[in-house]
């Protein structure tokens, strides 16, 4: 594993970026861009889904309405996402908060492909749901900052 | 440089900054091992929320998203979480600025925030003092009238800026020197 890591590291997009001084800091730039829609978009489903904000509006017209902006940042996160951690791959692999943000990752995409998206598409309101969808989205934010610290 | 009253003022600032960093709180602040991350956390997963809504609303004001939704039902939803999310950006950025005042005054990239939060600022105020006074005749519109749109994709411009601006203060490249 930590030699496929170290492959990462060298490859010339890695080292591209780690020998410029200003790459890191604008690749960064737009993955927070794609952060503020990403949240504003799951943060609006989801306060939906728990029926504290446009609660005259069928659930299922707000998954209409955020899903593709939520898809569309989701893409944008991951590909400026990736640059970065090619750039560091092998701090990633000793970091604990990396793997904690790819694994949460993974769970929150999952559980917006499935359980959000099947409630919302019957425009059924739950709290549990949207709750588990936030925490967990919070939780892939929150160790994506660590990553910064450790 | 300009000598006169106005570097006088900007020499005022400088030595208010330079007596903040000696204060015992920027100094504890700005040594702690574990609150100065959480507060700069706290101040960047905040954008999801202040950021986010902001972000969604200007979208409707552009008439590209929430098209079948009044503008008072929007803010009506999240007002309060757009509100209370400011307050928290607000109170964190003093708090990040309080722990590094003088480095942070002489950042170019934290003034050029400065600037885009005032332009940010002024073109919510425009808004609401004129075609926002109209809002009953055309909230039901797909899409809004220029004047609206124009002021949802100003918004967007402006705070895409302070974001990236906010993100580039960790770097001194043209710094000023004291």
């Amino acid at each position: 594993m930590l030699e496929f890591f170290t492959w990462c590291e060298n490859t010339p997009v890695g080292e591209a970026i780690r020998a410029s001084l200003w790459l890191f800091p604008v690749i960064e730039s737009v993955h927070l861009l794609a952060l503020g829609v990403i949240g504003g978009a799951v943060l609006v489903m989801n306060l939906r889904l728990l029926g504290w904000a446009l609660a005259g509006k069928p659930v299922a017209s707000i998954w209409a309405e955020t899903w593709p902006w939520l898809r569309g940042s989701w893409v944008v996160m991951i590909a400026s996402g990736l640059p970065l951690f090619l750039s560091e791959a092998v701090k990633c692999y000793y970091s604990e908060a990396f793997w904690w943000k790819m694994s949460m990752l993974a769970v929150a995409t999952l559980f917006t492909l499935t359980m959000v998206r099947r409630f919302a598409l019957k425009s059924v309101e739950s709290r549990w749901v949207a709750l588990l969808s936030l925490t967990l989205w919070f939780g892939v934010g929150a160790a994506g900052r660590w990553i910064g610290f450790s | 440089m300009v000598e006169g009253a106005g570097s006088d003022r900007l020499r005022g600032l400088l030595e208010f900054c330079q007596w903040l960093a000696e204060t015992p709180g920027s100094v504890a602040l700005h040594e702690s091992i574990y609150a100065y991350p959480v507060v700069e956390s706290v101040h960047v997963l905040t954008l999801c929320v202040f950021l986010g809504l902001a972000v969604m609303i200007d979208l409707r004001l552009m008439g590209v998203m929430f098209r079948g939704t009044r503008l008072t039902e929007l803010s009506r939803a999240f007002g309060p979480w757009l509100l209370g999310g400011f307050v928290v950006m607000v109170v964190t950025g003093a708090l990040l600025f309080y722990a590094i005042p003088v480095k942070t005054y002489l950042n170019v990239f934290f003034r050029i925030k400065v600037v885009l939060l005032v332009l940010a600022g002024l073109n919510a105020l425009t808004f609401h003092l004129t075609i926002d006074r109209r809002r009953v005749e055309w909230e039901m519109d797909l899409v809004p009238p220029r004047r609206a749109r124009m002021a949802g994709a100003l918004s967007l411009v402006f705070w895409a800026g302070i974001v990236v601006a906010g993100r580039m203060i960790a770097y001194n490249w043209f710094d000023k020197p004291i």
